[in-house]
């Protein structure tokens, strides 16, 4: 007889025989991808808007996700907007700090945010970052005093307030996508117009699909047929649980196509490729 | 389907090993009855805990190579013919014997929780209680719970991190759910989910709902809500600010 | 030398044998009327066979058919156990179920609704209207679960995985006590108590395919027995028409009635829809007899007459039976029961999800586009403790019992979902006859110490021997011979046959030994069940011979009709003075008059008498 089998409480200890670590090493590959590629592109200031040329005018343009709104903008970079488009005009001097005069570090903390609190991610970093745990009945690092989501963790509550910011956003990228599909003030259709018309759907898709949206617009009551207003709670109830069981594909198609549509205006806007368009 | 190889637990909760069994296993064969005939012809003593053996009463709850699942509705064709399968007794609870261990925990979690208390209103009458059936579903989906234990022994807040007197774990969540959501119980348990049950200590990692037998959304529908319930409560200032003011 | 002050012992009012709905019913009642109340279960708490009821429980609520009534409901049931019924125990049961049914709701069971709002009913064979409340398919579940979490809040001392051993008695035959072992480490216990209740269940692990979990060794009747009570009517034991066929390994496993209570048909090797074929004279005029009024009544029509699928299930199982035996089975020996071609996959998902479930995983069927295969399953019980009705005491003073280990309510044969009513029912009307019984006692009686010790000197003699029977092999044996030679048909050859057998078997248990300690030991435990599987089988197949008819669930090849003389009598098995299993041909009391002639009057009739009753009443 040897001491009890697979018993122990230490880091990794499973008898769990299959390839438990592939999904959580995919949420690792794929989310610190997304975080250096978006810090890279944060930090570059440039290259983030095209309208047919470098620095065009007009009503119209691809306008990078990452850099919806402009507040400031230093009109000394190349491949941004017009002046007119950032809200609250030339980069100020008291911002003289932040890296490459990007105005993506104003905004991102918006969707970050969200993303950081919501409960799909919530599990996917727990598991592949922190390994609270690394997989189901794999063992997570043995702490003393565990606290869960009670002590450190306890502004994961924020969510839902993060969530409002992020649904502003899906009106403020709707508006970049309907702006994709004009360039000085004449209507067409390019590639680079579809793909910023994708992204706000696929946003959207994950943005109403959320838990706290989902409690606050009817899962908060105990009785949906109690009331007229609350019948109508319950039909909006039903359209957030069903992008809700589809939450986990909604945040990385969303992610993944953000992430697609930078990469795509900042090639076009270097230079790189040509966008295929009918206003030429 | 021909001999296949088994290694079981065999000993307590001090000193046990993996014995190797051999059983002949046919058409249509589940882990347990594997286990079944492995204790009849090979092992008279062997502890094994089932019931009904048809996934609905949650006795038989083990893990099967490192996965926590029920032995009566895991068929022996999931594993390749040559796979040794391995049996082993929860690893959350204290083993009584070979693949039996003390549950107890689990039944002193639900006396703690406030039992359902019927609202005393025009609804409560005497042909019963009237409930539509959109309002009682979601409490139906939690009471499909069979007991069997499985998420609470893979959660990991019970499993690893040894915090059984913060969490009553992912099944008594479900409980409070059903309880909390049902449209005639009129007993409030926002504070003692809070503070006895513990719904912080769960950090939705999901595996609960990765186990259960049933398919009971125990993290979306189940424990999320609730913690958006206690979000309320606690710490949104504008739905606090509205009970105030409407003393809701 | 065992001495049993070395013993712990524990004193309750009422002490509760078996967690099922049940006992959990008859201690929860116990516990507003006595102080002390002790409950004991084999299991874990929570698991007990209840669990595996799905498809309702009946009770005349009249919430989809506002024309029922609990005389109706007593109609059906007399005429479904072929009128061998208590009749007593039929109209506490149909009188009071309703009741029974919207406390537990009170209590937190959250039935299906209606469009009203109300407890929604379903179709069941043998009833008339609509009448059993449901959730789903898994009706037993949330019965057990709501006694049982309602239950632990009543101050219930709950001894879990305990096995009662033996009943003691004092010197004046009373009740006293009962000596248990603890499964997990072993240890005996004995709980003195003033009344004692059993709740245990019925003894459906004798037969090899079956619907029984291990639980199901007839403890209760055996005890009972060996305590002196009376058993009545063991012979009629209902084998359910629709247990899973295959795999083997499953072989038995219930598949709800609610499957055909959901417009579920049963057909043939050859595609015939059988069972039109095999309406009973009795039901003719109640019974639709084209396929086209069939589908009438599932589509809701009320003046369409029901499918012969919902004919009472002695009647079902022997249809299968039949058609087997002609050459018309289906590829592993069964019927198909088909619901896909009658409902859409949805429907069937969301009436039936556990069926579903058990399909999927246990044969890799998808029930929503193929059929079923099914055959009988050895299911209930109809005999056991003989008991009085009102206050379910059995002939030894301070003993009671009630649900399935109970004789007497549902005479020859038992309708679907009257077995889980009958669980609240009697559960709650034991708590009240045990209670009441407690209350005048006084002091708890003095139980006989050498008798104690003689129960765990054979308790333990099994592990102590150095050699012998092997309990599993012996338990197979029994199984095989029951299934074989006291089955769905019977014959006086075959049943004499089996009862020498059991002779056999009995001497070889004498012998049986268990391996290894006396911790959590199944091949023990096994051995233990073997004494109580013995006597409940002996006196099944020694009442089975002396009944010389046809009724219900007893079926007999040489005597293959209902006689009106037996119908006169209950068959009555006790332990002799000589030690020997005593057979005994009893007369029955005389029916009560009204009683009776709502049993016999016509459907109309009855149906007319009742709303002429609720017209006066408004």
């Amino acid at each position: 007889m040897t001491e009890v089998i697979g018993r122990e409480k230490s880091f990794l200890s499973t008898l769990r025989e299959d390839r438990w670590w592939i999904s959580p090493m995919l949420v690792l590959f794929g989310l610190l991808s997304f975080i250096v590629y978006s810090t890279w592109a944060a930090w570059q200031g440039e290259y983030f808007w095209w309208s047919g040329a470098l620095n065009a005018e007009g009503f119209g343009g691809y306008l990078s996700p990452f850099y919806s709104p402009t507040f400031f903008l230093d009109i000394t970079k190349e491949g941004i907007p017009p002046i007119s488009h950032a809200l609250f005009g030339e980069w100020p001097n008291w911002l003289w700090w932040l890296p490459g005069h990007s105005p993506a570090w104003l905004i991102l903390i918006f969707p970050l945010s969200f993303r950081f609190t919501c409960y799909y991610y919530r599990k996917a970093y727990y598991r592949a970052f922190t390994f609270s745990p690394p997989a189901c009945a794999v063992g997570g690092i043995p702490q003393k005093d565990y606290k869960g989501e009670t002590g450190v963790l306890l502004f994961q509550n924020i969510h839902r307030y993060a969530m409002y910011f992020a649904i502003v956003f899906i009106f403020l990228l709707s508006y970049d996508a309907v702006m994709a599909f004009f360039r000085d003030g004449e209507f067409g259709v390019g590639v680079g117009s579809i793909i910023l018309l994708i992204n706000p759907i696929l946003l959207g898709g994950y943005t109403f699909g959320c838990h706290s949206l989902r409690h606050l617009i009817g899962g908060r009551m105990d009785c949906f047929s109690c009331s007229h207003s609350a019948e109508h709670s319950h039909s909006r109830w039903k359209i957030v649980t069903y992008l809700n069981r589809r939450h986990q594909m909604f945040a990385w198609c969303s992610l993944v196509w953000v992430g697609l549509s930078d990469v795509y205006v900042r090639l076009v806007s270097m230079g790189v490729i040509t966008d295929l368009n009918t206003w030429v | 389907m021909g001999n296949r190889k088994f290694k079981i637990y065999r000993g307590d909760n001090t000193k046990g090993e993996l014995v190797d069994y051999n059983c002949d296993v046919t058409e249509g064969m589940v882990v347990l009855d594997a286990m079944h005939r492995i204790q009849a012809d090979d092992a008279n003593d062997m502890a094994c805990r089932w019931n009904c053996k048809a996934g609905k009463c949650g006795s038989c709850s083990v893990e099967i190579n490192g996965r926590p699942k029920l032995a009566c509705m895991t068929r022996m064709n999931e594993y390749s013919p040559d796979e040794t399968i391995m049996i082993t007794p929860l690893k959350a609870f204290p083993i009584i014997k070979d693949t039996v261990t003390d549950v107890s925990w689990n039944y002193k979690q639900n006396l703690k929780i406030k039992p359902f208390s019927p609202a005393q209103n025009k609804n409560n009458t005497e042909k019963g209680l009237v409930m539509q059936q959109v309002d009682v579903e979601r409490t139906q989906h939690f009471r499909k719970c069979i007991e069997c234990y499985l998420c609470q022994n893979v959660c990991h807040v019970i499993r690893d991190q040894d915090a059984k007197e913060k969490f009553v774990g992912p099944r008594f969540m479900i409980r409070l759910a059903s309880l909390e959501m049902h449209p005639m119980d009129d007993a409030d348990r926002i504070p003692a989910i809070k503070e006895d049950h513990g719904s912080g200590m769960c950090n939705i990692t999901r595996c609960c709902t990765e186990v259960c037998p049933e398919d009971i959304q125990i993290t979306d529908d189940g424990i999320i809500p609730l913690k958006e319930r206690v979000v309320d409560r606690y710490f949104d200032p504008v739905t606090m600010l509205y009970r105030k003011l409407f003393k809701k | 030398m065992l001495d049993i002050s070395e013993i712990r012992q524990i004193e309750f009012d009422v002490l509760v044998i078996g967690a099922g709905g049940a006992g959990l019913c008859a201690a929860i009642t116990a516990t507003k009327e006595s102080k002390k109340v002790g409950l004991v279960c084999k299991s874990l708490l929570g698991k007990a066979h209840t669990v595996m009821a799905e498809g309702g429980m009946a009770a005349s609520l009249g919430n989809v058919d506002k024309r029922d009534h609990w005389k109706i409901h007593f109609r059906d049931t007399v005429r479904g156990g072929k009128m061998l019924n208590v009749w007593r125990m039929a109209e506490l049961h149909a009188r009071h179920a309703a009741d029974r049914v919207i406390e537990l709701e009170q209590r937190g069971a959250v039935f299906d609704r209606t469009k009203e709002g109300l407890i929604n009913q379903r179709n069941f064979g043998g009833h008339r209207y609509p009448r059993l409340a449901h959730v789903g398919d898994r009706t037993g579940l949330e019965m057990i679960r709501t006694l049982q979490d309602y239950g632990i809040h009543q101050g219930i001392d709950i001894h879990m995985e305990c096995t009662a051993l033996d009943i003691l008695k004092d010197e004046n035959g009373k009740i006293a006590g009962v000596v248990c072992m603890y499964r997990d480490t072993g240890e005996f216990i004995i709980f003195k108590t003033k009344s004692l209740i059993l709740a245990t269940g019925g003894g459906g692990k004798a037969w090899e395919i079956t619907s029984n979990s291990w639980e199901y060794t007839g403890d209760g009747y055996a005890m009972a027995y060996e305590a002196g009570a009376e058993l009545m009517d063991l012979e009629f034991n209902q084998f359910h028409p629709t247990g899973m066929v295959w795999p083997p390994s499953v072989r038995g496993i219930l598949v709800t009635e609610g499957v055909r209570g959901e417009g579920g048909i049963l057909k043939n090797s050859e595609g015939t829809r059988f069972m039109f074929d095999y309406i009973p004279e009795k039901f003719k005029n109640e019974t639709a007899d084209t396929e086209e009024e069939a589908a009438r009544w599932l589509a809701g029509d009320k003046d369409a007459r029901r499918p012969p699928e919902l004919l009472t299930r002695d009647v079902v199982a022997r249809a299968i039976n039949a058609e087997v035996k002609a050459g018309r089975g289906s590829i592993h020996g069964g019927a198909y029961l088909d619901i896909a071609t009658q409902r859409s996959a949805e429907d069937i998902k969301k009436k039936l999800p556990s069926m579903y479930h058990q399909f999927k995983v246990l044969a890799e069927l998808d029930i929503t586009k193929e059929p079923m295969e099914v055959g009988p399953t050895c299911h209930y019980f109809m005999g056991g403790i003989r008991v009085e009705a009102d206050t379910t005491m059995s002939t030894v003073d301070g003993l009671f019992a009630c649900g399935e280990c109970a004789a007497g309510m549902h005479g020859a044969n038992r309708l679907g979902g009257n077995s889980l009513s009958d669980l609240l029912v009697f559960g709650d009307l034991a708590g009240v006859g045990a209670s009441n019984y407690a209350k005048q006692l006084g002091a708890v009686p003095k139980f006989n110490e050498e008798d104690a010790k003689k129960i765990i000197r054979n308790a333990t003699s099994i592990l102590n021997r150095d050699e012998g029977e092997n309990p599993y092999l012996l338990h197979e044996e029994l199984q095989n011979n029951m299934q074989n030679n006291v089955g769905i048909i019977r014959t006086d050859t075959e049943l004499q046959k089996g009862i020498q057998n059991i002779e056999n078997l009995k001497e070889k248990n004498k012998n049986v030994k268990a391996n290894g300690s006396s911790q959590f030991n199944p091949g023990w435990h096994e051995a233990l069940a073997m004494r109580n599987l013995l006597i409940t089988s002996e006196a099944v197949a020694r009442a089975a011979y002396m009944r010389e008819e046809s009724r219900g669930a007893h079926t007999r090849d040489d005597f293959p009709t209902e006689s009106e003389e037996w119908c006169q009598y209950n068959i009555i098995t006790k332990k002799g003075e000589d030690g020997n299993m005593q057979v005994i041909k009893e007369k029955r009391k005389e029916p009560n008059a009204e009683l009776f002639r709502i049993a016999n009057a016509t459907l109309e009739d009855l149906e007319a008498e009742v709303a002429e009753e609720r017209k006066s009443q408004l």
